[in-house]
């Protein structure tokens, strides 16, 4: 009887666990299947997109006028942003395929700049006509790659979860025909690199800064980076104190000093190894409740600075984030803004210390300058502004432009309703160079 | 009688004088002592903005940030009351503020807290633009205007403002605060191009990817996020990088919905602010971990905690 009745429930319990179990594995399926699908979809997506792409390069070379030039290049433009929207949906960060998406990137800036230009006043050039037929020729040749892995991937229901799983692992070296196909596009489009971009927004992270090349003085030691180091942090007995080296390929040679005050606060400080100079700092102590003011924080900075042996700098921005102030100090030449030319500084709100230093940018651009001479009226400067937008305050400022390229504007402040603008004009050529709109506190929305 | 009726008079007449220079030199009470600049964050900018609402200078959000808006604000009263100009809140702003205007604490900061609906604090919101119209010349005189100038006017100037705040005061109508909700909602500063969604979102990866590291390497990860948003082999938005399939492995395994904590947000803020101790890395690893031979093959800068970043 006891048996029987045992024998009935391990019965029930083994029909509800395979029940559970088969609901579980019905469940796991139909996620890794939506999963999948996504997939599928940004590389089909991708596929039709680079079609279209090589496509529209194809019409583009062979039209003549502006009219039908500029949409044309505009669309290119408007493929290829949706194209790296695409690559992104793809799990191919492990996968070496960044030289496609900058390619990608690259024909978009391309495309946008020809676009927006006057074609009647600057037609196209004949290196930008190479340009684009060259652009035709990459890609087609991207578009066949990707065809062929599209096709076999239909032909054989290649799954892109394997693909990331392939790419995880990669314990042995990976057959996968999506991997492989993609890796082939990589190679292509690598060796294509020498395209003539013409003028280009310098890639500011790939470059390699040559901080040297800015910075005066003699090469200095481990242990001299360390003193200075702790004089410029004022601090006199360390725990401990670290000191490394940045590696080759970094994008400026210094020593990381690393200064353990006590068990709660560290300090970071890069100091170059040519001339010793603090490049940045940062203390990782937590703030306490805010004491002194944003004003105070400002002038506690600027001290800081006229400590250190900065001259003629002025706030550019000032806020305040939680417990700390972020200052922001710019060069002063004869009364103009020199923008690039900027510190920023940490400060602490409950007892006024510096904690943070960041000067990169204006070791790396600050110079003996000199400004054009001929420059354009304050008054001829203004009619180029929008009219409907209220000046409150105008000054000459040197600003870096779209393509990195220093240039001296007149910097109106205005506003139009309730928001408020900066507006740059050339002063040489009466250009409206930039318009910024200036942020307003967000509203806490929860 | 004649010596204690001028003797009355006399007393009289200090009396009166000492009230008058207890008032003028009396601090104002309910703000603290300091000078508020553009970019704070607060009670005493609630204070300012309320004040300068209640007298229709400020009509934007009271919010406790000094932002844009509460600037020209600021510089609208400067100007009207015959202070310099410099956007800055100094004691005599304050003091004639405080004069000129009321400010209920309690109300304005429950609404605060509990998030009203945003209206007008004070009387009748003025014509902004018209108030613009009037200081956009004073800043074309202003530059002009010498110090001196400026010291023979202090005498005349002293009597116009304390008629300015008279007027002000009778001209607004206090039961109206009551009848009308204020525009209050609460605002934090977010650095330029970045929302406190985006800071969220950030903090939550650097939380998941790096909380064992020690602070600057929770810098270091935030910078290449940073540093990925601005390269031309990533996505150009915060989340088109987080999100990156494979990208980051606490993406890939949900440790990003942890909850964060300060120091992950701390670090977050830091690198958007431009603290980048990678030296533009857009890569990192754990050398002990990593699995894909291809990551080693990337140029390497530098070593943080347990992560080695390369480009």
């Amino acid at each position: 009887m006891i048996r029987n009745v045992i024998i009935g429930i391990l019965t029930v319990a083994l029909i509800g666990t395979g029940y559970w179990g088969y609901t579980e594995h019905q469940e796991k399926n139909s996620i890794l299947i939506k999963a999948e699908n996504n997939y599928q979809r940004a590389f089909h997506q991708l596929t039709y997109r680079i079609d279209q792409l090589n496509e529209e390069i194809g019409t583009v070379l062979a039209m003549n006028s502006k009219k039908s030039l500029s949409p044309a290049l505009a669309e290119v433009w408007r493929i290829t942003s949706e194209a790296r929207g695409d690559v992104g949906q793809l799990p191919l960060s492990l996968l070496p395929f960044n030289k496609t998406e900058e390619f990608l990137s690259n024909i978009g800036d391309f495309s946008y700049r020809v676009a927006v230009r006057d074609l009647d006043k600057e037609p196209l050039t004949k290196e930008e006509m190479n340009t684009l037929k060259k652009l035709y020729e990459t890609s087609n040749e991207i578009k066949q790659e990707l065809r062929k892995v599209q096709s076999l991937a239909i032909k054989n229901n290649l799954r892109w979860m394997d693909v990331e799983l392939a790419l995880a692992s990669e314990k042995e070296p990976t057959d996968n025909t999506i991997v492989d196909g993609f890796k082939t596009v990589e190679k292509n489009v690598e060796q294509i690199s020498e395209v003539n971009w013409g003028e280009t927004k310098p890639d500011q992270l790939q470059e390699k800064v040559n901080l040297d090349h800015y910075l005066k003085g003699k090469p200095i030691t481990k242990n001299q980076a360390k003193k200075i180091a702790l004089s410029f942090a004022n601090i006199k007995n360390p725990k401990k104190v670290e000191v490394n080296e940045t590696f080759q390929h970094s994008k400026y040679t210094a020593y990381n000093v690393t200064i353990h005050e006590n068990d709660r606060e560290t300090t970071y400080i890069d100091i170059s190894k040519k001339g010793g100079h603090p490049v940045w700092m940062l203390n990782s102590r937590d703030v306490k409740e805010a004491k002194i003011s944003l004003n105070e924080a400002t002038q506690r900075a600027e001290k800081f600075l006229k400590k250190h042996g900065f001259k003629n700098m002025t706030l550019a921005d000032s806020n305040q984030f939680d417990n700390v102030g972020i200052v922001t100090f710019v060069h002063l030449m004869d009364n103009v803004i020199v923008y690039p030319d900027s510190v920023t500084l940490k400060v602490a709100l409950d007892n006024g210390e510096i904690i943070g230093y960041e000067a990169i940018n204006y070791l790396t651009s600050h110079k003996q300058r000199t400004l054009p001479k001929k420059i354009i009226s304050l008054k001829e400067a203004h009619k180029q502004v929008n009219p409907n937008v209220e000046i409150h305050e105008e000054q000459l400022a040197i600003i870096k432009n779209d393509l990195g390229k220093e240039i001296l504007c007149y910097e109106f402040i205005g506003t139009l309703g309730d928001d408020t603008y900066k507006m740059y004009i050339n002063a040489t050529n009466g250009e409206e160079e930039k318009v910024e709109k200036l942020k307003e506190a967000e509203p806490l929305y929860s | 009688m004649d010596i204690l009726q001028k003797l009355f008079k006399l007393f009289l007449a200090c009396f009166i004088i000492s009230g008058i220079f207890l008032t003028e030199t009396r601090k104002s009470e309910a703000f603290t002592d300091q000078v508020i600049q553009k970019g704070a964050v607060g009670d005493d900018v609630i204070e300012l903005q309320a004040r300068l609402q209640y007298l229709g200078f400020y009509n934007g959000n009271i919010d406790g940030v000094f932002g844009w808006r509460t600037y020209w604000a600021v510089r609208n009263f400067q100007y009207e009351f015959g202070l310099d100009v410099d956007g800055l809140v100094g004691p005599k702003m304050k003091e004639m503020l405080v004069k000129a205007s009321e400010y209920d604490e309690q109300f304005v900061k429950n609404a605060l807290n509990k998030g009203d609906i945003p209206l007008h604090y004070g009387g009748q919101p003025r014509d902004e633009t018209q108030v613009k119209k009037r200081q956009k010349q004073y800043a074309k005189n202003a530059q002009r205007q010498t110090q001196q100038k400026q010291a023979q006017q202090g005498q005349r100037r002293q009597q116009s403002k304390r008629q300015h705040a008279k007027q002000w005061q009778q001209t607004q109508p206090r039961q109206q605060m009551q009848q009308q909700k204020p525009k209050i909602q609460q605002a934090v500063n977010t650095p330029k191009g970045f929302s406190e969604n985006d800071i969220r979102l950030m903090s939550n990866a650097v939380y998941g990817e790096a909380r064992g590291e020690p602070y600057i390497g929770q810098v270091a990860v935030a910078a290449v996020i940073i540093n990925r948003l601005n390269s031309a082999s990533f996505p150009n938005d915060v989340a088109g990088v987080i999100f990156e399939p494979g990208a980051f492995t606490a993406v890939a395994d949900g440790q990003i919905w942890l909850k964060p904590n300060e120091t992950a947000r701390k670090a977050v803020l830091d690198a958007i602010n431009g603290w980048d101790p990678t030296g533009g890395a857009t890569y990192y690893f754990n050398p002990d971990t990593a699995t894909s031979g291809w990551i080693w093959s990337r140029p390497q800068v530098v070593k943080i905690g347990k992560h080695i970043f390369a480009h």
